[in-house]
Order: structure tokens, then C-alpha cells, then sequence
């Protein structure tokens, strides 16, 4: 039997690149660490986080949860980690339909909607997205006229410097009699679905058609029979209306929030448009001919063969859109809409405490980032082409 | 014969066709169309009406020497022309001697050049003379490029190669050369500093970048996990924390009697941090792309695990890369407007300053519509030169 020499084995040696690696890393680890904490002391700053209960002593200019300069940073940051999650579902979902519309449109066979999309996508995705951000707000939104003259468009949506007026909903005083009946027909929806799962799992086929419709039905029902205990509905339609010096009743969407949301879904939207038309001219040609000689219509083409198939080759770039919609809402910083970055920078400007902060910045990322994927590669798995 | 008296179908060519078959085909066409022209008008006129009556353009006709190059020393600008004069040598030697390949970006910055002396010439500045004289030594390199022997191409890369550590010197100066004084990099600004910034990203980023990629391509665990977690951890965060961290952890980090560097270099090391693990992935996807064959051919030949990587797989597998790191180029090039956000002086942030001047309130719109122009006609620019090289090469045509 022969006998490799220690120093030619290659099992020895890829050990001990290991264990070099490792000594390396942690000798520069120290070498960090030990120069951190002489700055820091000479600096006079301790390392911890007890700073988060202190009274942050800030005023937030809007928040989703409740808050006032005398609640703690930890509150605060909490206030701009929920800002920052409602701009980014909102935006996640509304650039969704301006990508895929611009991506249709500029596969279209009408030119001069083609060619509006590629302009569009062109000019958006080679323009940096804080240039945008901050055109949108001073060049455009802050420019807008006072609320006296208001810009009114249908809806009634109007549109002034101090903000976007839109109508919307509010729950009445019955809101809370109706919760129970709103949650029985949810729970209907759910158990419906169960049962159908089961029928088709024990049986091996599809329940008939009209079966469906008893997701309709049931919770109509059930909503109906709610009527009928609680004549006042649970929500009421607000319709903005100019009272005096400003608008009354309607949702009003701060302009720094409706910079930051425009200019994401917009420059989000261009790449998606990338995406979907590169999804969409994935598919072979043969398979639209094939749809077509079967008989179907252009409309049908397109939902039934193209865009399952496309799904597939769309989904995994378009999740890092998504990704990127959310991380890139950081950069609301530069508008002065409040979201987790903007916060806890203020944070550090009063507390010094730099990094305790960015960690926690870092980790609030990093863990909307993976939690997103962690969805997106749940609904890929689910769309993915089964091969036998 | 009845054939030959038959007459040509009816509009399938000439304007007339043209418009039924492109805009009116169908009804839901001309729906279509006539709604995008009232969106049109809806959108064009009053943003017409506003370029050419009420905008004030003159905002950027009085700052755009500090546009360019920020507060860079006036005294000092040839060292900026300079470095534009061996830019367009460099372009016109490898225009001489990869032809095709380079005839891209040949192309643009001559037309640039030309465009560049126009303007200069209708707004009666003397920048003119300088353009033509980097249009001329783009023009004379590429005739030496064409007499040049066979040595070009090694010529070429060892200039390209000596090329962006000489516009570095050459930009920042130093103390041992007296007529080349060192330039404080907080005097940097403008595009000078944005560019500064792309190049200086995307070179340092690359070794790094390759070597996670092999690290994380690795069958050595550690090394492995490290790799994936570097790459996902600065891959899940915003740059803007990246750059964060760079501006506000670096002094931190260093010796306590090391002068702390000057923001733009923090910054410059944060782009770098970032930009690898960007430069990872594409690398990696180069990686995959290699067919086993390679490898296993390079070991029938009797090459070592790391001959094999730098003479067959690396070459091949960054050569299927090109245009993933074009694309990050073009994209690092945006994103170094973040800058303007830890205070350093580039394009955004010195049009914010512009914005300040009491001359120039509420110019926002024309300020930030020449930023926009800036980047956009720099990045269509860059895109054109990249595919046409892309093309000559026949990347991904293999």
C-alpha cells in the first residue's frame, strides 16, 4: 500500500487551508474588535442597548402606530420600521401592475403604445433613483398648487402641496358588531377550500363546477344574515371635501410618502416591464401558433398558454425586484419621509450609539429580506414546471 | 392573362399602410391610440411649454464648471483634461487595433467630442478647443493603432491596465511629484467625483468578487459559509447602510494613531464591499456555465487545481461575464449618487447646492432634469459601446 507524504494529502491540506482561514479570520476579528473598544473609550461611549428605553424626544411627522417625543428610541425605531414596511407592501403591489402592464405594452402590436413603453423603461432604468425621488418631490409635488386650488381630478382625488387627497373607507361605531360575522365568512372561505382539497384528494377528480360557486355564495350569505341582525353597514365611504382652509374626510397621503411611493412603483415598475418581456418572449413561438390553431383568441392565448408558462422564468428575477423595492425605500432619507433608515440615523445623530444602531438596521433588512424570499420561493416551488 | 392585369393589393406599403397596420389594426387598436396620443397631449404640452418659456436655463449654463468638477482647484483642471486627452488615445490606439471590438465606444466618444465642441462653441466658452484636441489624439492614436505590429493588443491592455492607476494619480496628485500637488479628495465633485467613484467600485471590486465566487463555489466548508454569508448579508441590506457603515465604522475600525482616511476614500471602500458581493454572483453564474469537459480535460493534461482555474476555467468563465459586469458598471454608476446622502459632493449634491444659490431658487426641475440628462446620455452611451464590443466578440454566441 503506498503512502502519500502528510504535506501531499489532499485532505490534510485542505484541513489546515481551513484552519489557516480561521486563525486569519479571527486574528483580524481581534485585531477590529481591540481597536473598536480603544476608539470607543477614548471616545468615552459605552457599548449596549439600554439607550433604547431612554425618551427619544423627537417628533415623527406620521406613523401607523401610535407615538410622541416622549416614548423611547426603541418605539421610534419600531414607528420607522412600520413606515418602512408600509411603503414597501403598497409599492410591491402596485408596481406589480404598472410592470406587467408596461412589459404587455411594449410587446404590443400597436406602435405607438410600444414605443410609449420602451420609452418609458429607457428612461427610468439609466436615471438614478434618488434623482427621481427627489424630482418627483420638489420638482413636482412640492410645486403643486395650495389647497385653495386644489388640482381636483376624477374620484374625487385631489392633488395640492401639502398632500394627496383620496377617498376611502372608515368603520363606523357597528364596525365592532361585525367583526364576528366578517370573520365567520372568512372562516367559511377557509373551510370550503378544505373540503374541496379533501374531496378531490379522497376521490381523484375535480368536484363538479358549479361546486365553486359556493365561494361566492356562502359568504354573501353569511354577511346577508349579518345585514339583516345589524342593519348599519361597517364602513363608510369618505369622500374628501375642501372645508374651510383644508380638506376634510378622505385619506390624505403626506407628500413625502407619495413621492417615495410614486417614484418606487415607477422605477421598480420599468424593470419589471424588463422582466415580464423577457418572461413573455421566453415562450417558443410554436406554442402560441399551437393555442392559436386550437381555436383560441388572443385574450385566451394569453391567459391560459403564455402567462403560466412565462410565470415560471418571471418569478425568481422578479422577487428581487420586490427586494429591491423594499431595500431601495431606504432612500427615503433624502425626502425626509420617516422610515427605518431616516430614524435611525436620527437616532445615532442623538445617541452616538453607532453601532448598536446599524446592527439593528442591518438585521431589520436582512430579515424582511430573507422573509420575502422565503415567500416568493414557497410560490415558486408551487409554480415551478413539474418534470416527470 | 387575367393575372398580369391584376393590380397590386391595396395599402401594403406607403404611409397609409403603415398607420392602419401599426395603429389601427383592430378597434381595441385605435382605442388605444387615441388614447396614448390624448395622454400624449395630456403630458407633452404643458412640460413643452414649460422647457422653452418659463424654464430657467440659465442655471446650468452658470454652474457647470461645478456640474463637472465640483470644488476641484480651477488651476489644476488640466489634470482633468489630461486624463480625458489619454481616454480618448486609449480608445483610439484599441480602435486601431481591435477595430470591430472598439469601434463602439470609438464612435461615441468621437461623436461626444463633436457634440462637446458644438456646444462649447454656442455657448462661446473655450472648452471647445479642448474637446478637439482630445477628438484629435483619439484620431491620431487610432491611425497608430493601425500601423502598429502585432505587439498592439498587448500594447493596448498593458496601457488600459496603467490607464485607470495613472488618472488616479493624476486626479488626487501627490507630495513627491512638486508639479503635481496633491488635490484633497473632499475638493473632488461633481462627475469627476461621480466617475471616480464607478471606476474606483467596480475595479477594486472585482478580485474580491472573484474570489468569492470561488469561495463560495469552494468544497472547503468554512471557507464556503463564509463566502455565502458575506455574499447574502451585504446582497440583503441597502447600500445606503453599506455606505453608512463605511463613513461611520471605518475610523472606528482603524488604529487609534492612524489618521482616519477622508470620506471619499470610506466610501469608496464601501462601494467596493458592496459592489463584490454583487460581482460574486455574476462571477458564479460564469462558473456554472462551464462544462465539466473543461475541467476534466485541464486535469488529463496534468494542470493543478489552480492552474486550472487561472489559465482554463476564470478566462472563460469572465469572458461569459462581460456583460453582467457592463450591467453593473452601468448600475454602480447610478448608485453612486447615494453619496450625495453622507454629504460628499457629487452630481445630486451639487445640484442641491446650485438649488441654495439665491440667484436660482425653485430651479429644481431644471436642475435635476440635467442631472437626469447626464446619467441617461452617459448610460445610453455606455450600453451601445458595450453591445457592439459584446457583439464583436460573440459573447454567449458560443
Amino acid at each position: 500500500m503506498q503512502i502519500t507524504a502528510f504535506w501531499r494529502n489532499v485532505r490534510f491540506l485542505q484541513a489546515l487551508g481551513q484552519v489557516v482561514f480561521v486563525l486569519m479570520l479571527a486574528l483580524a476579528a481581534g485585531f477590529l474588535y481591540a481597536n473598536v473598544s480603544t476608539n470607543l473609550a477614548r471616545q468615552g461611549l459605552t457599548v449596549g442597548y439600554d439607550f433604547l428605553t431612554n425618551p427619544a424626544s423627537f417628533d415623527i411627522g406620521e406613523s401607523y402606530i401610535s407615538y410622541e417625543a416622549s416614548n423611547s428610541y426603541g418605539r421610534a425605531i419600531l414607528v420607522g420600521l412600520v413606515n418602512t414596511l408600509v411603503v414597501s407592501a403598497l409599492g410591491i403591489v402596485l408596481t406589480t401592475f404598472v410592470g406587467v402592464i408596461a412589459g404587455i405594452a411594449r410587446l404590443s402590436s400597436n406602435w405607438l403604445i410600444s414605443r410609449i413603453a420602451a420609452a418609458y423603461v429607457g428612461v427610468i432604468r439609466n436615471t438614478p433613483l434618488i434623482i427621481q425621488l427627489m424630482f418627483w418631490y420638489f420638482g413636482i409635488i412640492l410645486q403643486l398648487p395650495a389647497v385653495k386650488e386644489a388640482v381636483a381630478l376624477p374620484g374625487p382625488i385631489f392633488l395640492t402641496r401639502r398632500g394627496l387627497y383620496l377617498p376611502g373607507f372608515e368603520a363606523t361605531p357597528a364596525f365592532d358588531a361585525w367583526k364576528i360575522y366578517i370573520w365567520v365568512a372568512l372562516a367559511s372561505l377557509i373551510v370550503i377550500w378544505l373540503i374541496f382539497r379533501w374531496i378531490q384528494n379522497r376521490y381523484d377528480l375535480p368536484p363538479p363546477l358549479w361546486w365553486y360557486s359556493a365561494y361566492l355564495f356562502l359568504p354573501i350569505l353569511i354577511l346577508w344574515v349579518g345585514f339583516m341582525l345589524q342593519p348599519e353597514p361597517p364602513l363608510k365611504e369618505m369622500i374628501p371635501e375642501l372645508a374651510g382652509l383644508n380638506f376634510r374626510g378622505g385619506l390624505r397621503l403626506t407628500p413625502e410618502f407619495a413621492a417615495l411611493l410614486f417614484g418606487l412603483v415607477v422605477y421598480t415598475g420599468s424593470f419589471i416591464a424588463e422582466i415580464v418581456r423577457a418572461g413573455i418572449q421566453a415562450i417558443s413561438r410554436g406554442q402560441v401558433e399551437a393555442a392559436r390553431s386550437l381555436g383560441l383568441t388572443t385574450a385566451q392565448t394569453l391567459r391560459l398558454i403564455i402567462f403560466p408558462q412565462a410565470l415560471r422564468v418571471i418569478i425568481p428575477p422578479m422577487t428581487s425586484q420586490y427586494l429591491n423595492l423594499a431595500k431601495n425605500s431606504s432612500l427615503a432619507i433624502a425626502i425626509g419621509y420617516p422610515d427605518l433608515f431616516s430614524i435611525a440615523n436620527t437616532v445615532i445623530n442623538q445617541t452616538g450609539a453607532v453601532i448598536e444602531v446599524i446592527v439593528i438596521i442591518m438585521l431589520s433588512y436582512l430579515s424582511m429580506s430573507l422573509f420575502t424570499s422565503l415567500l416568493m420561493n414557497i410560490y415558486n416551488s408551487r409554480v415551478r414546471l413539474v418534470e416527470r | 392573362m387575367a393575372a398580369i392585369e391584376m393590380q397590386p393589393p391595396r395599402l401594403s406599403v406607403g404611409p397609409i399602410a403603415w398607420l392602419k397596420k401599426n395603429l389601427f389594426s383592430t378597434w381595441y387598436n385605435v382605442l388605444l391610440t387615441f388614447l396614448a396620443l390624448g395622454l400624449l397631449y395630456a403630458l407633452l404640452k404643458p412640460a413643452l411649454q414649460w422647457a422653452l418659456t418659463e424654464a430657467r436655463w440659465g442655471v446650468i449654463e452658470a454652474n457647470l464648471t461645478l456640474f463637472m468638477i465640483g470644488q476641484y482647484p480651477r488651476e489644476q483642471l488640466w489634470r482633468v483634461w489630461l486624463t480625458i486627452y489619454m481616454l480618448g488615445g486609449m480608445i483610439g490606439l484599441s480602435w486601431g487595433i481591435w477595430k470591430e471590438a472598439a469601434r463602439g465606444f470609438a464612435l461615441i466618444a468621437l461623436g461626444a467630442g463633436l457634440a462637446f465642441i458644438v456646444i462649447g462653441l454656442l455657448l462661446n466658452s473655450n472648452v471647445w478647443i479642448n474637446w478637439l484636441i482630445a477628438d484629435a489624439v483619439l484620431l491620431a492614436f487610432y491611425a497608430l493603432g493601425r500601423i502598429l505590429p502585432q505587439r498592439g493588443a498587448s500594447i493596448a491592455t498593458l496601457g488600459w491596465l496603467l490607464y485607470f492607476p495613472l488618472i488616479f494619480l493624476l486626479v488626487a496628485g501627490t507630495r513627491f511629484i512638486p508639479w503635481l500637488p496633491p488635490v484633497n479628495t473632499n475638493q473632488w465633485g461633481g462627475l469627476l467625483l461621480t466617475l471616480m467613484l464607478t471606476i474606483v467600485g467596480n475595479i477594486g471590486a472585482l478580485p474580491l468578487g472573484v474570489l468569492l465566487a470561488l469561495g463560495r463555489r469552494s468544497k472547503l466548508p468554512i471557507l464556503r459559509y463564509f463566502s455565502i454569508g458575506y455574499i447574502e448579508l451585504i446582497r440583503g441590506v441597502p447600500l445606503v447602510t453599506v455606505l453608512f457603515m463605511a463613513n461611520l465604522l471605518v475610523p472606528l475600525f482603524l488604529p487609534v494613531n492612524l489618521r482616519p482616511p477622508d470620506a471619499v476614500i470610506r466610501v469608496m471602500i464601501g462601494f467596493i464591499m458592496f459592489e463584490a458581493a454583487y460581482q460574486a454572483e455574476n462571477v458564479r453564474g460564469g462558473l456554472q456555465a462551464i462544462n465539466r469537459g473543461q475541467y476534466e480535460a485541464a486535469q488529463a493534461l496534468g494542470l493543478s487545481g489552480a492552474l486550472t482555474m487561472s489559465l482554463i476555467v476564470l478566462p472563460q468563465a469572465l469572458r461569459a461575464v462581460i456583460p453582467a459586469l457592463f450591467n453593473s458598471f452601468i448600475s454602480l454608476f447610478k448608485d453612486t449618487s447615494l453619496v450625495a446622502i453622507i454629504g460628499l459632493f457629487d452630481i445630486l449634491r451639487i445640484a442641491r447646492s446650485v438649488l441654495a444659490q439665491s440667484d436660482w431658487l425653485g430651479t429644481h426641475r431644471e436642475v435635476f432634469l440635467f442631472a437626469f440628462i447626464i446619467y441617461w446620455g452617459f448610460n445610453l452611451a455606455f450600453t451601445y459601446g458595450s453591445r457592439r464590443l459584446e457583439e464583436a466578440m460573440g459573447v454567449g454566441k458560443r
